[in-house]
């Protein structure tokens, strides 16, 4: 049953060290507040899950809370190379991190076999990639009825995702619509989800009929945060900030600039700073 | 040859865009794929169908995308579905005619490398990895590639098959159980190559307007085959052109969107 609560609460309550989380978003609602939240909070020894892990699972690594990253696209969308993850994983800093690496279709596949409640996904994938070398989760399995030969992944079940999304109504059910992503997947896989939207209505009445809904009592906690995914974008509210995707690619080139920009920007910063920053980016 | 109207980049990106027709239904990759396939659109293919991995099917954006995602795909596409329908139904369901890939690393075969340059546990460069390529490799009906030619792009051996085009060469995706044609196309910056029927190893059988044999071998790693026949590139038509420069400097313009020093510096992709 969704509660309403503070994004502070919200991810006090939900994590912990040593979590399964994934904070999912395909380019569009990346949940970025609840994720510079954890980073205050100061987690530990995460497994991070995430298809295309972007500048927040950059900072989160760089800030050294991830103890592995599971991921099928780790750029900085548009703009290149992930500079802290890059240096984790070429020299160690600010700790070793484990890597399992798959594809997109592969980590979609795993998600969806979460929410399914399946053991594991079954797809046809990975023929003749190098992935399944490095990757001993990559295996396969034969179809007990054609005989063929497909690929299996685990599925994903994380202890609590994270997401953004465009509206909650006043009991907790929520709205996403644009790229909805793996994000519906992404919630009913996990244990535990939290949520944060744009804003709060009345009621969903009266809208299309196959809007994509979570209900509440597939939501434990939501928070409202106007801006909450920026610089992503949030359909129908704010544009995406293009320019701060390429400001990251320079800050998070040099470690002392990162740790500066972090201290600054997430460290002494509040959920409620968000809205400030889609503020010239509202649509009409 | 007198001094051209047209860069190697834009002709590269005009010969890309003749390969599509109305009737196709492409799977689009960001940058250098992403830029012809709009051309195309806006030219001689009109009805193509566009789908960017973020689940967008039938878009048509007025400004080239910064990544797979932005809203602009979202808002001109006739649906828009779930990134697990997206791989499930559409790619893994065989709906898509062309797979339209850029490349880090590329071999004679087709074969791609975008995760790591070095070892892949100790990796000297960690890439972002291959995305939705692997699959779009192996379920797509056929495998378009475009990429600007160089020697450290274009090598005798990848460090890391993330997607697989015709591996060793001759049949060997048929020996892998693989149905789909692979890579049937290379479009880079100086010339037009297709795999050898036999072989597969991917032949130069068209030198854009002023290449010469020369430039095409100093800008890649392997010894380079050209076919028998080798014809010249038509250059890019006025529409062409056009088409592309406008639609360059709308996505240039809308990507200025804030007063960010780095904005100015614009788009480092398409």
């Amino acid at each position: 049953m969704a509660r309403f609560m503070p994004l502070d609460q919200a991810v006090r309550e939900n994590l912990r060290d040593g979590d399964v989380a994934a904070f999912e978003g395909f380019t569009h609602l990346i949940p970025t507040a609840a994720a510079h939240e954890a980073i205050r909070q100061v987690f530990r020894d995460l497994t991070l899950i995430r298809m295309t892990p972007d500048v927040v699972y950059d900072q989160m690594v760089g800030m050294g809370m991830a103890r592995k990253l599971v991921f099928s696209y780790a750029g900085n969308p548009g703009v290149g190379l992930l500079r802290r993850v890059r240096d984790a994983v070429e020299n160690g800093w600010p700790h070793v991190i484990e890597v399992e690496e798959h594809s997109h279709a592969a980590m979609a596949n795993a998600y969806e076999a979460g929410a399914a409640g399946l053991p594991c996904a079954v797809f046809r994938g990975y023929r003749g990639a190098g992935l399944p070398e490095v990757n001993p989760n990559i295996r396969n399995v034969t179809c007990p009825f054609t005989g063929e030969v497909l690929a299996a992944v685990p599925a994903v079940r994380p202890d609590v995702t994270f997401i953004h999304a465009q509206k909650a109504d006043r009991k907790g059910n929520v709205l996403i619509e644009g790229i909805i992503g793996i994000q519906k997947e992404a919630v009913l896989a996990a244990k535990r989800a939290v949520v944060t939207v744009e804003e709060v209505v009345d009621s969903f009445d009266g809208l299309h009929p196959n809007l994509c809904i979570l209900p509440h009592w597939t939501v434990t906690a939501i928070s409202v945060v106007p801006g909450g995914a920026h610089p992503s974008y949030t359909h129908g509210y704010y544009a995406r900030d293009n320019a701060s995707y390429l400001e990251w690619d320079e800050i998070a080139a040099d470690r002392d600039r990162f740790r500066t920009w972090m201290e600054e920007h997430v460290m002494k910063a509040k959920p409620e700073d968000f809205a400030g920053r889609v503020a010239k980016l509202r649509v009409a | 040859m007198n001094e051209q109207s047209f860069t190697p980049n834009e002709m590269m990106t005009i010969a890309a865009s003749r390969a599509l027709t109305s009737e196709d239904v492409c799977f689009v990759g960001i940058g250098a794929p992403s830029a012809a396939c709009n051309v195309a659109r806006l030219t001689h293919a009109p009805d193509i169908t566009l789908i960017y991995e973020s689940g967008t099917i039938g878009t048509a954006p007025d400004v080239l995308p910064l990544s797979i995602g932005d809203g602009e795909l979202c808002d001109t596409a006739l649906t828009t579905v779930s990134v697990p329908e997206m791989f499930r139904y559409w790619l893994q369901g065989g709906r898509i005619t062309i797979g339209f890939l850029g490349a880090a690393q590329l071999d004679k075969y087709g074969n791609i490398n975008t995760t790591v340059i070095g070892d892949y546990h100790k990796p000297k460069t960690r890439l972002p990895g291959g995305g939705g390529a692997p699959e779009i490799a192996t379920s797509s009906q056929q495998v378009y590639i475009t990429m600007a030619q160089s020697k450290r792009g274009m090598v005798e051996k990848i460090d890391f098959y993330t997607s697989f085009g015709h591996g060793d060469g001759g049949d060997h995706r048929k020996r892998l159980g693989i149905e789909t044609e692979g890579p049937t196309l290379l479009i880079t910056d100086l010339a037009i190559w297709k795999p050898d029927p036999e072989t597969k190893e991917f032949t130069v059988v068209s030198l854009h307007p002023g290449v010469t044999r020369e430039m095409v071998q100093e800008t890649c790693g392997w010894r380079v085959k050209f076919a028998e026949q080798l014809d010249e590139t038509p250059p890019p038509t006025e529409l062409e052109l056009k088409t592309l420069r406008d639609l360059k400097a709308r996505t240039d313009a809308a990507h200025k969107g804030t007063d960010s020093p780095a904005a100015k510096r614009g788009s480092k992709d398409g």
